[in-house]
């Protein structure tokens, strides 16, 4: 007998079912049960309007947002950002994203993975979550992850028409638009931190120090 | 890891004159317990969202051989191998010998408290592979070679000063004790290893059987670097830890960080399903996920089948006023505070716990702040009616309840033994009206009084009521 066979015929004794094995009967049961994709109760604040408490939550999580009238005045918004804070350096960014024209404004965007000696890296999201100020991104072959976690400033664009009330709708904006999960589903709520030391909050541990969010129509 | 919880008694002693400890724990309980009464204090649907949560983990649970299946069968279908393991020392060698087969020479970790119980970094250290823990707080308890206190701030006993002593002999950079400087300097010796490992090992806080997700809750993004840069990712975690859907997830991540830190939403939720695309520029090629029993299908249809409902959160142990004054090492395993009460007794054998459902002043606290509705005092009481029917409690102590239940089992014998002894210990209490000794219970009285009884029972004062009341009648 394998450990696996083992352990599920311990779990069939132990509730009292017959055999060494889940029925199919059992194992239909338990997709069906799945397939209904049944939600929990909601708070209050889950009805919030979702652009208004979003930006609301990501300064409570010590994220900053700046907002433009168009896509294509992003790149002229990260120049101020990174002018404001002395970051006039090259950033790196997502292949995805390399369509804007960022040399215009300046900028050295560089197209490639990040690295541990990169201090900006730039994405867009997936969507947004309102109810708790939350980044969804999902990796693909233009969209790596690494570019939100190793720079000391990820700068994420986010689509206001992006951005849903729960995590619950970004789950199902996720299911209709991609049918299935992608390796990495990484859900952002601010700049990295720890209490580790002393139970004292300190902002920036091995991720990001800074999330900035520029907010497009 | 080994079990230490039969020296309750003695280490707690300690633990309550240690001076270090003692000012830790009161830092920690203010902001532990204030922040999650006001996290908690906005979601308004908080009672209701327990119940539906304490439901789902129990549909779970009562079918989870049906849910791992499930589960198993998705996450291959992503390219997952998933490992089973009955035991600790099965776990171990599977996870070995992943590392062996792949030629791995530094593994990073983040937090895992399976991982701990299991005691994966001694199993892959003894055969030459460098584990680095890369929580902040695991990492500064891998430098003082110490097990975690708590299951979700597992240096919350160290102090600042005692950080930066381990962090100048480990990298002998000059000393500082500003905390966010010390951050940045652990930051930098830890960039090297996560970009230079081979391996990442991860625990999961769930594992979807809708998806075949394994999935992360943290907050400093060094779960998210163990399980994006290496090129295999391990993960270890319990058989419980499964959960049907996506939307069973949202739900209970509005439960754990504000029961756990106060938080309105973690920083980071890393749900990682399969292994990379051969044009994707980061991930790990292998994914692997160790399933480990240790002790977890005892529990199953159980009279304590509650427990298995538990999401690690640590709300028990933080709102505990044993806890609050002994700290997680007098526990001696993995799981400290109410939940290690009932846990550690179950996984290592009561014989070698049994202090630990007694250590419990049944106030219910536990309970109360719960996020799934763990009965927790129940449990606790159940292990303590397990240890008198299976005599592992001293002779006394069972004597004396013999003696007790021969008594309040017969209510006239009852009655009339207590008038005598409300009599005496009145009497006992002298001018005074204080008793300040009393025969074999030093124990008690030597650290305080307690005020003499009127001299008249509960019962003798009510019947006499009674019939004054009825005297004065209409």
């Amino acid at each position: 007998m394998s450990a696996r066979e083992n352990i599920l015929a311990r779990i069939r004794a132990q509730s009292g079912r017959t055999g060494a094995t889940a029925t199919a009967a059992e194992l239909a049961a338990v997709r069906r049960h799945i397939a209904q994709q049944m939600r929990g109760p909601l708070p209050s604040i889950a009805s919030d309007p979702p652009l208004a408490r979003f930006i609301g939550e990501c300064e409570r999580l010590k994220s900053t947002v700046d907002e433009v009238a168009h896509i294509n005045d992003v790149p002229q918004a990260l120049a101020r950002y990174l002018k404001q804070n002395s970051l006039e350096v090259p950033v790196v960014g997502w292949p995805s994203l390399s369509v804007l024209d960022w040399s215009g404004a300046g900028i050295d965007y560089q197209n490639r993975l990040a690295n541990a000696d990169d201090l900006v890296g730039v994405t867009d999201c997936f969507c947004a979550i309102g109810e708790t100020g939350t980044l969804l991104l999902l990796s693909s072959p233009v969209t790596p992850k690494l570019h939100a976690l190793l720079p000391e400033t990820h700068v994420c664009i986010v689509s206001r028409s992006r951005i849903v009330a729960t995590m619950e709708d970004a789950f199902a904006l996720l299911r209709n638009e991609r049918g299935q999960l992608p390796r990495s589903t990484f859900l952002v709520s601010g700049p990295s931190r720890t209490a580790d030391i002393e139970q004292t909050i300190v902002i920036g541990a091995h991720g990001p120090y800074r999330v900035h969010v520029i907010l497009t129509p | 890891m080994q079990v230490k919880s039969m020296h309750f008694k003695a280490t707690s002693s300690a633990k309550l004159n240690d001076a270090v400890l003692q000012t830790a724990l009161k830092r920690a309980k203010g902001k532990f317990v204030d922040g999650r009464a006001a996290a908690v204090a906005e979601i308004d649907a908080w009672e209701d969202i327990r119940t539906h949560a304490a439901a789902l983990r129990d549909r779970v649970i009562a079918n989870l051989d049906a849910y791992l299946i499930e589960f198993e069968q998705n996450a291959v279908a992503r390219g997952a191998v998933v490992h089973w393991a009955e035991t600790a020392e099965q776990a171990n060698a599977i996870i070995v010998k992943i590392a062996q087969d792949n030629a791995v020479k530094i593994a990073t970790k983040s937090k895992s408290m399976v991982s701990e119980e299991i005691a994966l970094n001694d199993a892959m250290e003894a055969v030459g592979i460098e584990v680095v823990e890369t929580d902040l707080g695991e990492y500064i308890l891998q430098l003082a070679h110490e097990p975690p206190s708590h299951i979700v701030a597992p240096a919350v006993h160290k102090s600042k000063e005692e950080v930066a002593d381990l962090f100048v002999a480990a990298h002998g950079r000059p000393r500082l004790t500003d905390i966010p400087a010390m951050t940045r300097e652990a930051r930098e010796v830890l960039r090297s290893k996560f970009l230079g490992a081979d391996m990442g090992i991860s625990g999961a806080n769930f594992v979807i059987a809708e998806t075949g997700t394994t999935l992360t809750v943290t907050n400093e993004g060094n779960a998210d670097l163990v399980t994006t840069v290496p090129r295999i990712h391990c993960v270890v975690t319990g058989i419980e830890k499964v959960i049907p859907t996506l939307e069973d997830f949202a739900t209970l991540i509005r439960l754990l960080p504000r029961s756990a830190t106060g938080q309105s939403a973690a920083n980071y939720l890393t749900l990682t399903t399969g292994v990379k695309a051969p044009d994707e520029l980061d991930g790990p090629e292998q994914m692997h996920v160790v399933l480990i029993d240790a002790g977890r299908t005892k529990l199953v249809g159980s009279d304590m089948k509650e427990m298995l409902r538990c999401i690690r959160c640590g709300a028990c142990m933080n709102h505990c006023p044993v806890y609050q004054n002994v700290g997680g090492h007098a526990y001696g395993w993995v799981y400290p505070g109410p939940m290690g009460s009932v846990l550690t007794p179950t996984y290592v054998g009561i014989e070698n716990a049994g202090d630990l459902p007694n250590a419990a002043t049944f106030c219910g606290e536990c309970e109360v702040v719960c996020p799934v509705k763990i009965p927790l005092p129940d449990l606790m009481r159940k292990w303590r009616e397990r240890q008198f029917d299976q005599a592992l409690r001293p002779f006394g102590e069972r004597f004396s309840i013999s003696v007790w239940n021969a008594f309040a089992t017969r209510p006239a014998l009852y009655a009339a033994s207590t008038r005598i002894a409300a009599r005496v210990a009145s009497w006992w209490g002298g001018k005074e009206r204080r008793i300040t000794w009393l025969p074999g219970l030093d124990g008690w009285t030597d650290g305080r009084d307690m005020p003499a009884p009127a001299g008249k029972t509960f019962r003798e004062l009510y019947s006499a009521r009674q019939k004054l009341a009825a005297r004065h009648k209409p």
